[in-house]
C-alpha cells in the first residue's frame, strides 16, 4: 500500500500541470543583479508607470533596496511631487483611464506573482501590428489586449508572419512567427535583455523579501538539522532504559 | 536557598489548585504504550501548529484591516512594512495547509489502528468536531486576504447553501449578510475566524484530550496496556510509577510515563517536522500555488469571474465528490454526507478487533481502496471538469461511500488473526 502512496503522490504534479499548454518564454532573471534590477526601475518608471502604480511598494524601500540614493531616486525615478516615503501611486485617473483603454490599467506590484515572469516576458515580446485594434496593435498571448505596444519605441513593431494551413477551413491563416521591422533603438537581443530587467524589477516587485527569505531560510534549516540530531540523541539516551 | 523557596513555592501552589496532580496525571505519570511508531507524532504536531496559528494570527490582526476597502492592502503592507511580516504571514498560511496535512495523517492513523473503536468512540466524536471546526476556520480564514480566489472561492461555497429547498436562499443571505459576498461578509468571517472557532478549537482539543486520558491510548497493536487487577504476574508489570488513577484500578503493561519518554520523542518529531515546514515558509512559500493561489494576489472584484475556481487543496476530495454529482442538491447532500458519514464510522465498523494488523484481508482492501479513492478524489478536486474525470470522480465517490457501506457488512463476522499478549516492540 505504501508503494501506491508513494506512485500516485508522485503523478500528483504531472496530473496536475497536464492541462497548462500555453508556450511561454523562459525569463531568465536574477534578483540579485542589483544593475539589472535598477535598469528595469528605470524602464518600468519611465515607460509603465505612467498608466501602472505599482501601489503597494514604497520610494524609499524601492531605492533602500536597489541601492539608489533617496535623492537620486526622487530626481530620476520620482515623476510627481510624491514623498520619498509615499507608495508608488500614479496620477492617472481611474474613471479616465476605463474610458481611454476600456479597461483601467492594473496594478502591477504584484503582477509577477499573478501571472509569472515568463508570462510577462512572453507577454512583452508578443505584440504584433495589427490594424483592426485600436492603437493598431495586438497580442498573440493576450489577444485583442487593450494595451498599446509601448515599448515599440525601443523594440519596433513586430508583423506577424502568417501560414495558410490546408487542414483548417474555418482558421485558414495561422500565425507562424512575429517578424522585427527594426526600426526600434535596440536591436532584439538587446531587447530581450532590457525585458529581463524589467521582468527582474517586477519579481522584486512582487515579493521585495524573497532574497532575504531564502538566506534566513539557509539558517534556519541548518539550526533545525543540528537541533534534530541532538533532539534523537536526547531520545536516544532516555530511551535506554526501556529498551 | 533556592531549592527551598521553589518548593515552598509549589507547595502553596498546590495548596490552592492541583498543579503537581495534574503534571502527573497527564504527563509525568500517564501510561503510554511503549510502541508508539511513526503515525502517532500527528496528535503532538497539530497541538504545536494550532500554537503557532494563534500566535502568529495574534500578531497579523495587529496589522490586518477587516474591510473590503483595505483588507487586500494590508496584507501587502504586512508583507512589507511590518518587521518580518512576510515570516508571520507565510507560517500563519503554510500552518493553515500543515495543519490539514498533519491532522489528516492523524486522521488515517486513527483508521488504521481503529483507535474510534469502543471505548473511545467520544475522543473520535470531539476529533471530528475538532475536524469540522477546523474546515470553517480555515474557510473564513482564506476569505480574509480578499483575493480573488477568496472572493471566489466563498461565493461558490456559500451558493451550496442556496440548494437547499425551501430556506436556501435566505439561508445564505443569512450566512453572507449581503447578496454577494461583500464587506459585510468579510466583517463576520474575520469576527469568526480571530475569535469564535479559535475558542471552539481550544475547548474541543481540551476534551479531545481529556477524554482520551479517560480511557487511555490506543496503540498500534490495537489491545489495551490496562489489564484486570490481579491478572498480570507481578514481573510482567511496567516498571515505571504511574499515577494512582490509572495503576489503582487496572494492572497496567507495556507502557511508559508519557513524560519524559515521549516528550523527548515528540520533540525529534517536532524537529523533523519543523524542517519540512520550514523548507515550505522560506522557499516555496506558494506551496506550488496549492498554499497560496496565483489569482490571489489579484484584489477581488465582483465583476471579473477566474476562469477556474478551484478551493484549497485540503477540500479537494469532498468538493470533487460534490462535482460529481450532476444534481445540485443531490450533490450537496453528498457532499455534506461525506463527512458526516465519518462521526459513525465507531459504529459503522462492527469488528471487535482494532487494528489493521490483525484484521481480515478485506479490511486491508477496503483501507487500501478508500486510500486511493481519497486521493484521487483530492487531486480530481483541484483539477477543472472534463467529462471522463468526472466519470473518474464519480468512481472515487462511489469508492468513497462503499468504504464504509462494505466495512457495515464485512465487520459483523470478520476474520481476523489471534491477537498478541503483549505488546510488540524491539
Amino acid at each position: 500500500m505504501k508503494k501506491l502512496i508513494i506512485a500516485l503522490v508522485a503523478l500528483l504534479p504531472a496530473m496536475i500541470f497536464a492541462s497548462t499548454n500555453v508556450h511561454l518564454d523562459k525569463a531568465d532573471y536574477d534578483l540579485s543583479d542589483k544593475a539589472s534590477l535598477q535598469r528595469g526601475a528605470k524602464l518600468f518608471m519611465n515607460y509603465c508607470f505612467a498608466c501602472h502604480s505599482t501601489g503597494y511598494q514604497r520610494y524609499q524601500r524601492i531605492a533602500a533596496d536597489l541601492d539608489i540614493p533617496d535623492a537620486l531616486m526622487k530626481s530620476s525615478l520620482i515623476f510627481s511631487d510624491s514623498k520619498i516615503g509615499d507608495l508608488a501611486v500614479n496620477s492617472m485617473d481611474k474613471k479616465e483611464s476605463e474610458k481611454w483603454f476600456g479597461n483601467s490599467p492594473p496594478d502591477l506590484t504584484l503582477e509577477a506573482r499573478l501571472r509569472g515572469a515568463d508570462w510577462i516576458y512572453t507577454y512583452l515580446r508578443s505584440f504584433y501590428k495589427d490594424e483592426t485594434r485600436p492603437f493598431a496593435v495586438n497580442n498573440l498571448l493576450f489577444p485583442d489586449v487593450a494595451m498599446p505596444h509601448v515599448l515599440e519605441a525601443l523594440q519596433g513593431i513586430p508583423t506577424a508572419v502568417f501560414e495558410t494551413s490546408a487542414s483548417h477551413d474555418s482558421k485558414p491563416q495561422i500565425i507562424m512567427r512575429l517578424e522585427s521591422n527594426e526600426q526600434g533603438e535596440m536591436s532584439s537581443d538587446e531587447y530581450d535583455n532590457a525585458l529581463l530587467d524589467l521582468v527582474n524589477y517586477l519579481v522584486y516587485a512582487g515579493e521585495p523579501n524573497k532574497l532575504e527569505r531564502e538566506s534566513l531560510g539557509f539558517w534556519v534549516i541548518g539550526f533545525l538539522i543540528i537541533f534534530f540530531i541532538l533532539s534523537y540523541l536526547l531520545k536516544k539516551e532516555y530511551w535506554r532504559d526501556v529498551h | 536557598m533556592f531549592k527551598k523557596l521553589l518548593r515552598g513555592g509549589i507547595d502553596w501552589v498546590d495548596a490552592r489548585i492541583p498543579m503537581t496532580q495534574t503534571w502527573n496525571k497527564h504527563l509525568a505519570q500517564y501510561p503510554t504504550p511503549v510502541n508508539f511508531n511513526f503515525w502517532y507524532f500527528f496528535g503532538s504536531l497539530a497541538m504545536l501548529i494550532l500554537v503557532n496559528q494563534i500566535l502568529t494570527g495574534i500578531w497579523l490582526t495587529m496589522h490586518y484591516t477587516p474591510s473590503a476597502e483595505g483588507a487586500f492592502a494590508s496584507i501587502e503592507y504586512i508583507m512589507r512594512d511590518v518587521p518580518y511580516g512576510w515570516l508571520l504571514r507565510y507560517m500563519h498560511s503554510t500552518g493553515a495547509s500543515a495543519f490539514f496535512v498533519v491532522i489528516y495523517l492523524h486522521m488515517y492513523r486513527s483508521l488504521l489502528y481503529g483507535s474510534y473503536k469502543q471505548p473511545r468512540e467520544l475522543i473520535w466524536l470531539f476529533g471530528m468536531f475538532i475536524f469540522l471546526a477546523l474546515m470553517a476556520e480555515a474557510f473564513m480564514g482564506y476569505l480574509l486576504p480578499w483575493g480573488q480566489m477568496s472572493f471566489w472561492g466563498a461565493q461558490v461555497i456559500i451558493s451550496l447553501f442556496g440548494a437547499i429547498p425551501v430556506i436556501g436562499d435566505d439561508l445564505t443571505l443569512w450566512i453572507r449578510g449581503d447578496y454577494v459576498v461583500s464587506g459585510a461578509t468579510l466583517n463576520r468571517f474575520f469576527a469568526l475566524h480571530v475569535i469564535a472557532l479559535p475558542l471552539a478549537l481550544v475547548v474541543l482539543v481540551f476534551l479531545h484530550i481529556v477524554a482520551l486520558h479517560e480511557v487511555g491510548s490506543n496503540n498500534p497493536d490495537g489491545i489495551e496496556i490496562k489489564r484486570k487487577k490481579g491478572s498480570v504476574a507481578e514481573q510482567d508489570k511496567s516498571k515505571f510509577t504511574f499515577h494512582k488513577q490509572y495503576s489503582a484500578r487496572k494492572d497496567i503493561i507495556d507502557a511508559v510515563p508519557f513524560h519524559p519518554y515521549f516528550t523527548v520523542k515528540d520533540i525529534m518529531g517536532v524537529a523533523v517536522f519543523l524542517i519540512f515546514f520550514c523548507a515550505i515558509i522560506f522557499f516555496m512559500p506558494e506551496g506550488g500555488g496549492y498554499f497560496l493561489e496565483a489569482p490571489n494576489f489579484e484584489p477581488a472584484n465582483a465583476l471579473k469571474t477566474p476562469s477556474h475556481i478551484a478551493p484549497v487543496w485540503y477540500y479537494t476530495p469532498f468538493y470533487a465528490i460534490l462535482r460529481a454529482i450532476p444534481d445540485k442538491l443531490i450533490g450537496v447532500v453528498f457532499f455534506g454526507g461525506s463527512i458526516v458519514i465519518l462521526f459513525f464510522l465507531p459504529w459503522l465498523d462492527r469488528c471487535n478487533v482494532k487494528s489493521i494488523r490483525y484484521r481480515s484481508w478485506q479490511h486491508k482492501l477496503n483501507i487500501t481502496q478508500f486510500t486511493i479513492c481519497f486521493i484521487v478524489l483530492g487531486i480530481l478536486g483541484a483539477l477543472p471538469a472534463t467529462p471522463l474525470l468526472t466519470k473518474i470522480a464519480q468512481v472515487g465517490t462511489i469508492g468513497y461511500f462503499g468504504f464504509f457501506i462494505a466495512l457495515w457488512f464485512y465487520s459483523k463476522n470478520e476474520k481476523t488473526k489471534p491477537l498478541p499478549k503483549r505488546l510488540k516492540f524491539k
